[in-house]
């Protein structure tokens, strides 16, 4: 057994983590047409520049469950990045709906946005995107300041989901001190520590070494088989493959969306 | 976001790069320097201004006869109005410049013949011997009381009671050395011999009392006394343009608004440093919200509101002026106890331009840090993230 995975199966793990209920909950419930954790209906994306309409997305619409573990891949420039971006919230559409837990968000304003992201979302990014000046323990902190979570709690929590991931000894680390890994595993803290409906991943393993890209995966895959919703951003099959659903998406339409087989 | 957190980052941030942030708060740590340092000075030397007129006794009042020949006032005026509602003393004052010798060495000194009410009126006491007597006005003693410039000038020393001095070619003795008062805006009070009025009427020819000084007997009366003097000195010469009355509250409340405005130029010119010092807080502020774009966009994506990072970026700006300040009124206290002693003028800060500069200083920050504020709050978290 690996050693991450060890650190994840510790028995510390189940009693202190996260409400498992909020994580596990209606896992393999097929919900209502409008209980859906995410619903995006006939969203489209068109930027202006100058006198050229560039559409980095075409009338998607799209449907994912709590619980799921779903892949999104396509090319660069395939507009996946964009809609990643309209998914967690971090950018608006130009048509169309989205519904998150059953509430269109579709016309929030930039606070009430910012607060979904906080409460909703998880954001793991190719680049790991720590604040360099700010120790683990304090980036982790970061989401919970924000939420405006005293700072004693805050503490517990932030250690807490450090150790979950292995990195109990090095929450005094800055990000410069610690390995490309490590740091992904700081920012999967980092966006873990909030309880989130949904981990948006956005290329984790892009940055890695193939060791350090699969102790990452097979952090997601923990992390999946706990009830936690992934979404992942990927143009890398074999990172894809860890995924239960692989959407496709070429110049801004889905072109399949499928089971994919367990190895 | 709770507000003690955001301290906390602010003082972070600016730890995190020293020197950067001292340079930063140099421009305000000098203005503020400069607003304390100049407004003490001058306020010091303001008051020290008023204290000297103010020694001079509030409640005295000045009263010059002009024009005309044989219109000094008689004995009887001055008995009239010793005994007005409010009087408490009153000396007329024969003066002139005389030539004082003892042994082989003279001076000049300005001569002041008068009666014993003047040391009350006037404020002057002796340190050493004794005032003139009502005794001494009666018997024309030739009998003088010194300032010690007199004494240094001619002795060298200042226990010369009972020394001789020829006034004029007249012998008098000295029976009191006056005490020390130093130098005012009129020139140096101690160089000053004081005899009988009745001796001085003889030794200067003159007995045509033109000058008097008349104490109230407290300062809130002074007006209501200057115009029964009027009134009875119009009734008496029949023209309200033969004399002049002064008093020191009008010479007090003219000179403090001079200086007044003077201190408010000296801090209003040292403000215009702060005000420079505020501008380049917002230059820093602007390069450090460009640096920190990426910061911002991880910020916001894990859920800064806009308010959050307004309030980050303001804070910082305002703990960095708010610090300069700090620095600057330390600094200040330094300046001023340096220059005071340099310059020879008591200076005092002031606790309300302490508040000032610091409340100030605080303004300049949160002012001039808005703009860079409101830009970093303002960016798009997409293109923040993407920032490179």
């Amino acid at each position: 057994m690996h050693s991450r995975r060890g650190d994840l199966t510790d028995p510390e793990f189940p009693q202190t983590s996260v409400d498992e209920d909020r994580y596990a909950d209606g896992i393999n419930e097929k919900e209502g047409a409008f209980g859906y954790m995410i619903r995006l209906e006939n969203l489209s994306k068109i930027y202006r520049m100058g006198d050229n309409r560039v559409v980095a997305l075409n009338n998607i619409s799209l449907s994912i469950n709590k619980g799921e573990f779903v892949a999104i891949m396509g090319p660069s420039g395939s507009g996946k990045s964009t809609l990643m971006n309209i998914i967690g919230c971090l950018d608006v559409a130009t048509e169309g709906k989205y519904y998150l837990d059953g509430r269109d968000i579709t016309s929030y304003n930039q606070n009430q946005l910012a607060e979904v992201r906080n409460k909703k979302f998880g954001f793991v990014f190719q680049g790991f995107n720590l604040l360099p000046k700010l120790t683990a323990l304090e980036n982790v902190e970061l989401p919970l300041i924000y939420a405006g979570v005293g700072a004693k709690k805050r503490r517990e929590e932030a250690i807490r989901v450090l150790k979950m991931m292995g990195l109990g000894e090095r929450i005094h680390h800055r990000p410069s001190e610690l390995s490309g890994g490590q740091q992904q595993r700081v920012a999967i803290a980092r966006a873990l520590v909030n309880h989130p409906s949904v981990i948006l991943a956005d290329e984790p393993t892009g940055n890695l070494d193939s060791k350090s890209g699969m102790e990452i995966m097979e952090i997601f895959e923990e992390l999946h088989s706990r009830g936690n919703t992934i979404i992942l951003i990927t143009h890398d099959i074999n990172v894809a493959r860890y995924a239960r659903r692989l959407i496709t998406i070429r110049d801004g339409q889905i072109v399949s969306d499928e089971e994919v087989e367990m190895q | 976001m709770k507000f003690t957190q955001a301290i906390k980052m602010a003082f972070s941030s600016i730890l995190s790069n020293k020197m950067r942030s001292f340079l930063t708060m140099l421009g305000v740590i000098i203005g503020v320097t400069a607003v304390i340092t100049l407004i003490a000075l001058g306020q010091g030397s303001t008051q020290r201004v008023s204290s000297q007129i103010e020694s001079l006794g509030t409640n005295l009042i000045t009263i010059n006869i002009t024009g005309g020949r044989n219109r000094g006032v008689s004995e009887e005026d001055l008995e009239r109005i010793k005994s007005m509602p409010g009087v408490s003393e009153i000396a007329p004052v024969l003066s002139g410049g005389v030539t004082v010798k003892a042994g082989n060495k003279n001076t000049n000194s300005s001569l002041e013949a008068t009666t014993p009410g003047y040391q009350q009126v006037r404020n002057r006491h002796v340190q050493l011997g004794r005032f003139l007597l009502q005794n001494d006005l009666d018997m024309r003693f030739r009998v003088a009381v010194v300032g010690v410039d007199v004494a240094d000038e001619l002795f060298g020393r200042r226990d010369i009671v009972g020394e001789k001095i020829s006034i004029n070619g007249v012998e008098f003795s000295i029976v009191g050395i006056l005490e020390e008062k130093g130098s005012s805006i009129a020139g140096s009070d101690d160089n000053k011999v004081i005899i009988p009025l009745t001796t001085g009427q003889r030794l200067l020819r003159n007995t045509e009392v033109r000058t008097f000084y008349v104490s109230t007997q407290s300062p809130d009366v002074v007006n209501q006394v200057v115009g029964e003097i009027q009134r009875f000195l119009t009734r008496k010469f029949n023209d309200e343009n033969s004399f002049r009355v002064f008093n020191q509250t009008q010479l007090l409340s003219t000179i403090n608004e001079a200086t007044a405005t003077l201190t408010m130029m000296l801090g209003g010119i040292a403000g215009i440093s702060l005000l420079v010092g505020g501008i380049g807080i917002m230059n820093i502020m602007l390069v450090s919200v460009t640096e920190r774009t990426r910061e911002i966009g991880i910020r916001k994506a894990i859920g800064a509101k806009r308010r959050d990072i307004l309030i980050q970026f303001l804070i910082e700006s305002a703990v960095l002026s708010g610090l300069g300040g700090v620095l600057g009124i330390m600094l200040g206290f330094v300046g001023v106890s340096f220059l005071s002693r340099i310059l020879n003028i008591p200076a005092a800060i002031s606790a309300d331009v302490v508040l000032l500069a610091t409340g100030f200083s605080v303004a300049v920050g949160v002012i001039f840090g808005l703009y860079p504020a409101s830009k970093a709050a303002n960016l798009n978290p997409i293109d923040a993230l993407r920032y490179e």
